[in-house]
């Protein structure tokens, strides 16, 4: 077959150019660059809140933009939204499917989405007498695994089918579709423009999209195995991304590389989730473990743990006023720290 | 027959793979140096606002149980 040995030839080659081209802007690490800067202090941080009331294991957690309140997503079937503050359950949305693999909270507050192995997103509005089902996204060929509103009409979601996709919530229709990976899409992150949206695959590669025009702009290897969490550093240009190959990596949208690595030998448990503080400069990690780890995000250097889950911890998040971080767990639990 | 129709699908995702492989090699890439310094300075700059790096008190800690106070 000429034409795809000369295709074969041709991708190959591009494949050496981007390398090149990456080469030749790597003039330094940003290891060398962090040497000066202090340590982070030890961060200690306590168990606040344990919030209990799932019955299985958690597989996603959400905050609202109001700082507060918090949806979790566990396989009992249940969608609970929490008032942080107080630790009370606010509502109980029950799901169609228990096997969801992921939840979340549109800015507004009004709106929840969840999905899993049913390969549909639900969303129900939770501002009424009792929450309701809005719509169900059915089109997606592999199942759920993560979703993020951009408003009360628009949501992005993740797929086992390898395809992201932008849906109108008015129509229930699919309005974009990101198509270029390779592997499972196991999670996304919105940038803080709302112009970009970041993905990572069992491809082992993170993709930058652009929403409105459905392209991929640049992609990002080097991990060796799934990448199963990504988050936006706060300043937009750089995102972080955890993998399956137990190690985190940074990669400057920029630079279009990675420029720091976080691993350590003694750890071999996979990466399930990320978050980070509001200046960026911690970032807490999920394990396979049981743990959270805590890595200064210039020096690569661990600078504290959050233990005390009896399970793997599968999803992490901090609030937009960064007043804390909340771990949910396979024990069923949620535990807030600061 | 079957075997023409899935070496044509074979190539029109391998021209795909090439299109995609074209934009990505002509990205502009910023320098290492400068992209890493602007994120240096992004998070130092914004460290003092960061609760979890300086710490919350315990007056202004939403997560913390009030202490009660007693009113004369």
């Amino acid at each position: 077959m000429g034409e795809m040995d000369t295709l074969k030839k041709e991708a190959d080659g591009l494949k050496a150019q981007i390398e090149a081209g990456r080469k030749a802007v790597n003039d330094t690490t940003m290891a060398t660059l962090a040497s000066g800067v202090a340590a982070a202090p030890r961060v200690q941080l306590k168990n606040r809140k344990t919030l209990k009331g799932h019955l299985a294991k958690i597989y996603g957690l959400h905050w609202s933009a109001d700082n507060r309140h918090m949806v979790s997503a566990s396989q009992d079937g249940k969608l609970l939204i929490w008032d942080t503050y107080t630790g009370n359950k606010v509502y109980a949305v029950p799901l169609k499917s228990s096997w969801v693999m992921s939840c979340s909270m549109a800015p507004s507050g009004n709106l929840v989405a969840s999905g899993g192995l049913d390969n549909m997103c639900t969303i129900a509005n939770i501002k009424g007498a009792s929450p309701k089902t809005l719509r169900e996204l059915d089109a997606h060929e592999g199942y759920l695994s993560h979703s993020r509103f951009l408003n009360d009409s628009e949501i992005l979601t993740a797929s086992g089918d390898t395809t992201c996709c932008l849906w109108d919530l008015e129509t229930g229709k699919q309005k974009v579709i990101y198509k270029s990976h390779v592997g499972d899409c196991m999670c996304l992150a919105v940038s803080p423009d709302q112009n970009t949206f970041i993905s990572g695959a069992c491809d082992s590669s993170a993709k930058l999209w652009d929403i409105r025009d459905g392209g991929c702009k640049q992609t990002f290897i080097g991990h060796t195995s799934d990448i199963n969490a990504i988050a936006f550093y706060p300043s937009g240009t750089a995102v972080i991304t955890g993998s399956d190959d137990c190690t985190l990596k940074m990669y400057d949208l920029r630079a279009d590389q990675e420029v720091n690595g976080y691993q350590d030998a003694a750890l071999n448990a996979g990466v399930t989730s990320v978050s980070l503080s509001s200046s960026g400069r911690l970032i807490f990690a999920g394990y396979d473990n049981f743990n959270c780890n805590i890595w200064d995000s210039l020096k690569a250097e661990k600078v504290g743990v959050l233990s005390g889950h009896d399970n793997r911890v599968s999803c992490i998040g901090v609030p937009d006023d960064g007043l804390g971080v909340c771990t949910g767990s396979w024990d069923s639990f949620l535990k807030i720290w600061n | 027959m079957s075997n023409n129709s899935a070496n044509s699908s074979n190539l029109v995702i391998a021209q795909k793979v090439v299109k995609q492989l074209r934009l990505e090699a002509s990205v502009r890439r910023i320098k290492v140096s400068q992209a890493a310094a602007d994120l240096k300075t992004f998070c130092l700059q914004n460290a003092h606002k960061d609760p979890l790096l300086m710490g919350v008190p315990s007056s202004d800690n939403p997560f913390r149980p009030p202490k009660s106070c007693a009113l004369f």
